[in-house]
């Protein structure tokens, strides 16, 4: 099967499909070390108070308890990527209910987690603040008295419980709306959405006698686990070794740390490892969610169906603690515009902090949300028009050429063809067999955009004698598949086999720097790097072969299969490992293939727009799509199915065309989760009230629609790796404004509160506002 | 463990003795004690699937099953559906669809799959969603893990 030259552009099956299939892969609870204790957490009680004093005795008292370590025990500077203002545990105050306020290691996760519990802690309890609004309020408690003080990376214009600002400005939109032929205006809401990866986070971190540690968890880069660690605990990075096992889905959830942390400074007072993994109630409970959001959207359109003017305001919900907040308002700010040539934008949002979970990195990262918002009122302008709704997002879409809010330009866009094939393939379909009759059935659209160049990650290529390639980069396979695709990328640069190719397990003593597998960037961004050291190798091989065949480097090629020949004449040709073993012992050196890249591409333009508060450097490899939903909603119930989804994606070249269909069809499911029944709830106390899989719905095979047809469209991006961008998560991106389209289709009702409950949905059929 | 019950099991046809707490779980017992690590604990509470064994043949939640009740049953887990280096037709059929991707629920779905396949060699696309609609996957949308059983069904009976 996997036995193709030109690997490039073939559905590969996965490396490590048959170690999953027969239960071999090892996830980080799978693993087992001599002397092993186990970890457990303490969450605190309260959503906000004041630490006044710990009692330790009745869990010592306990026999098995290793060690218990408090926030007293981390004297360390606050730590964090954007704003520091994290400790390891709560120190001097808590301030949501459930963080982190002590851990212990105990010889059984039974004992350790009873242990905990016997831990006494003395808290006097503080007014908290619970939502947006009671944050923003003239009167609110600080979550961060010292907010001002905070290390932050950029200009952050925080202020009060305001963490962070940001506002991106064109045009003059102050005197576009008058020009205006319709204008609408609505507030949106979403909710906190759980990552829910099926593997729990966890770690394990081991110590030697040197007082170096080796900690393997579930994460989205090896990399960034050290570099976290080594600040968190305020030791040096070089002290710790970070190493990534299989990873059971990480969604953005296992982005920053979670135990890591933990688990190290209970290896560090023990001596012995210690393996921490959270129940499933302290996952939800203590790791991150995605931002619940309330976003004023103006927008407004030319009598022809020209968009012309569009305004948003958003204010995030942050939660406690910073973690990457100021990354996803911004980006949330930066993609409110949608993907079309809209002249006059102002869109400004702000991130706060409350007394719950932080918020952070979640799949769209900011985007889902902002394109529920945009693209709910591109339908309402279609419809006000009498325009078909993908009529118009043709009328107003982006092409190559053109500039997004900010002033980049983009090099490729395929969002016309996404549209159009969107179009055919939906009125292609046949129909399905005639609803019940207290069911309704509509279509709805959505169009959006979203990234794959970030920030920065490296590779390294090294030939080995026997002819075989050795690949490094770093980047953690979270389940998506990228190992699969970067060792596709190399075996078609070198016309090899992949079983030829070994992918390194990532590891931060020796693997070269990645950021992360996040934002829709390994493809793209670890593509670059594997394919330029492959060509360095490749270059290399022919230098090499032309010396041991005396002739000129331009007279060699390579061919399938690990030879090279001189051009035109079949027979003559040597292997690789020939080659190598020639640089290894006679000439040159081993043959090895380095890049480095940090994202190249065109830069914002500070003379087409006012930029500010804006929270990482450069982004771009803009990617695109469009896509259609039909959903059936009952008039009695008001229950939501989708029933079936077309999803047009540019992801530029698809590498491996199945692994393309996974992420488009697992991220719609995922978005419609987002879109109906996912909701992560607090109390007036600062309780999260459904932290289980029976309270918290995720949908399941019998709620998945019939049928996601994918639709790959390839623009080729003139700097991805043989073309190629990103999709991991654009198939989430449209599908809450898509399902609401698709409700106000089948019932003229429109739903501005995500999830689209049948509470909600019924709410709006009797005329109740949302 | 004072109260400790010295138990035989019957897991994947080999018989296994251990001692175990009175209310120690199947999960614990497999995982911990026996280093049998397919069976995977997505909630430990018996809602995502993906600790599922057959025990006589049934689909069951390991971590609802205590494992001093399993005695004289047969247990049969993931390491026990293929013999060492080879793929069973159902797990094979799974790599070659694309109906893995983070793994971690893949344990689970085949014991499901197996299961239903026992007791209905024929199922339709409707049977194998039903199959799989108490086995939760986050990662694929389902879509690929139907076509699997599907294809695999189809490719036997042409």
């Amino acid at each position: 099967m996997n036995a193709v030259h030109t690997a490039v552009g073939h559905s590969f099956e996965r490396l490590d499909a048959a170690e999953k299939v027969t239960g071999e892969a090892r996830y980080v609870d799978d693993l087992y070390r001599p002397g092993m204790l186990h970890g457990a957490v303490l969450g605190s009680t309260h959503a906000h108070a004041r630490i006044r004093a710990y009692s330790l005795e009745a869990a010592f008292t306990i026999p098995g308890v290793a060690a218990i370590v408090t926030g007293e025990d981390f004297q360390v500077p606050r730590a964090g990527a954007f704003c520091k203002d994290e400790v390891p545990l709560a120190r001097g105050k808590t301030i949501y209910l459930g963080e982190p306020v002590a851990a212990i290691a105990a010889n059984d996760p039974e004992i350790a987690w009873r242990a905990a519990r016997a831990i006494e802690i003395n808290y006097e309890p503080l007014p908290s603040v619970l939502s947006i609004d009671e944050a923003l309020a003239g009167d609110a408690p600080l979550v961060h008295e010292d907010l001002a003080k905070y290390v932050k990376i950029a200009p952050s214009f925080s202020q009060g419980n305001v963490l962070w600002q940001c506002r991106v400005e064109e045009g003059d939109i102050g005197s576009a709306w008058a020009q205006c032929d319709v204008v609408v205006e609505d507030v949106f809401e979403t909710a906190a959405q759980h990552h829910m990866y099926m593997e729990p986070c966890g770690a394990l971190a081991e110590v030697d006698r040197s007082g170096r540690l080796t900690i393997w968890s579930s994460c989205q880069s090896v990399h960034l686990v050290q570099q976290r660690v080594a600040e968190s605990l305020a030791i040096p990075m070089g002290r710790i070794r970070a190493l990534a096992p299989k990873i059971g889905g990480g969604f953005g959830g296992k982005g920053g740390l979670h135990v890591q942390h933990l688990a190290a400074a209970l290896a560090l007072k023990t001596g012995r490892p210690v393996k921490m993994v959270l129940s499933r109630v302290e996952d939800f409970e203590m790791v991150r969610s995605r931002h619940p959001a309330r976003i004023v959207m103006k927008t407004g359109a030319r009598r022809d169906g020209k968009l012309f003017a569009r305004e948003a305001s958003i204010l995030l919900d942050g939660g406690a603690y910073a973690d990457e907040s100021p990354a996803v308002l911004s980006f949330a700010v930066l993609m409110a515009r949608g993907p079309y040539r809209i002249a006059h934008l102002r869109s400004r949002g702000s991130v706060v902090y409350t007394n719950k979970l932080k918020a952070s990195a979640f799949r769209g990262f900011g985007n889902p949300q902002v394109t529920f918002a945009g693209e709910s009122q591109i339908d309402q302008i279609a419809k006000k028009l009498g325009i078909h709704p993908v009529e118009l997002r043709l009328l107003n879409a982006v092409d190559a050429g053109d500039r997004w809010a900010g002033g980049q330009t983009l090099p490729a866009c395929g969002l016309r063809e996404c549209l159009t094939r969107l179009r055919g393939a939906v009125e292609a379909a046949p129909p399905l067999p005639s609803a019940a009759p207290q069911r309704h059935r509509g279509i709805g659209y959505s169009a959006f955009s979203h990234i794959s160049g970030l920030l920065s990650t490296a590779c390294n290529i090294y030939l080995r004698s026997d002819g075989s390639v050795a690949v490094n980069t770093g980047v953690v396979d979270i389940g998506q598949g990228s190992d699969t695709v970067l060792t596709q990328i190399c075996a078609d640069a070198l016309m090899l086999t992949p079983d030829r190719i070994s992918f390194a397990s990532p590891d931060s003593d020796s693997s070269p720097w990645n950021w992360k597998t996040a934002a829709s960037r390994v493809t793209y961004m670890a593509g670059r790097v594997v394919l330029a050291a492959s060509i360095e190798v490749r270059d290399k091989i022919l230098r090499q072969a032309a010396e041991i065949m005396e002739c000129a480097v331009e007279d060699l090629e390579i061919r399938p299969g690990g030879v090279v020949g001189l051009k035109g004449v079949g027979g003559q040709s040597i292997g690789f490992g020939q080659i190598a073993s020639h640089a290894i012992s006679r000439l040159g050196g081993p043959i090895m293939g380095a890049s480095s890249l940090l994202f190249d591409g065109e830069r914002m333009d500070p003379k087409r727009a006012l930029v500010e508060g804006f929270a990482f450097g450069n982004i771009g490899a803009y990617t695109f799509g469009a896509q259609a939903v039909e959903a059936e909603v009952d008039e009695v119930t008001g229950a939501v199915r989708v029933l079936r989804v077309w999803s047009a994606h540019d992801v530029g070249r698809a590498i491996n065309p199945r692994m393309v269909e996974g992420q488009i069809q697992g991220g719609f499911v995922q978005g419609m989760g987002y879109a109906l029944t996912e909701e992560m709830q607090w109390d007036e106390s600062g309780r999260l009230t459904n932290p289980t899989l029976m309270d918290y719905k995720v949908p399941t095979a019998l709620d998945a629609p019939l049928e996601i047809n994918p639709i790959i469209v390839e623009h080729a991006e003139p700097s991805g790796p043989f073309g190629a961008k990103g999709v991991g998560e654009p198939g989430l991106i449209g599908a809450a404004a898509s399902i609401g389209n698709a409700i106000a289709n089948a019932t003229r009702k429109r739903v501005y509160r995500l999830p689209m409950t049948p509470e909600r949905v019924l709410d709006a059929l009797i005329g109740k506002s949302g | 463990m004072t109260d400790a019950l010295d138990v035989t099991l019957m897991i994947n046809g080999e018989r296994r003795a251990l001692r175990v707490a009175p209310f120690e779980t199947l999960l614990t017992s497999l995982r911990d004690r026996l280093g049998l690590t397919a069976a995977k604990r997505g909630c430990n509470q018996g809602v995502c699937g993906a600790c599922s064994v057959l025990i006589d043949g049934r689909p069951a939640r390991a971590c609802l099953s205590v494992t001093a009740n399993c005695v004289d049953q047969e247990i049969t887990t993931v390491e026990g559906l293929s013999a060492p280096l080879e793929l069973s037709p159902l797990q094979d059929a799974m790599v070659r669809a694309g109906a893995i991707q983070c793994g971690f629920c893949t344990p689970g779905m085949l014991i499901a799959l197996t299961a239903l396949l026992h007791e209905s060699p024929h199922p339709t696309r409707d049977d194998i969603r039903t199959a799989i609609s108490s086995n939760i996957c986050r990662c694929t949308g389902y879509q690929k893990i139907v076509e699997a059983v599907a294809d695999m069904l189809d490719a036997s009976a042409a």
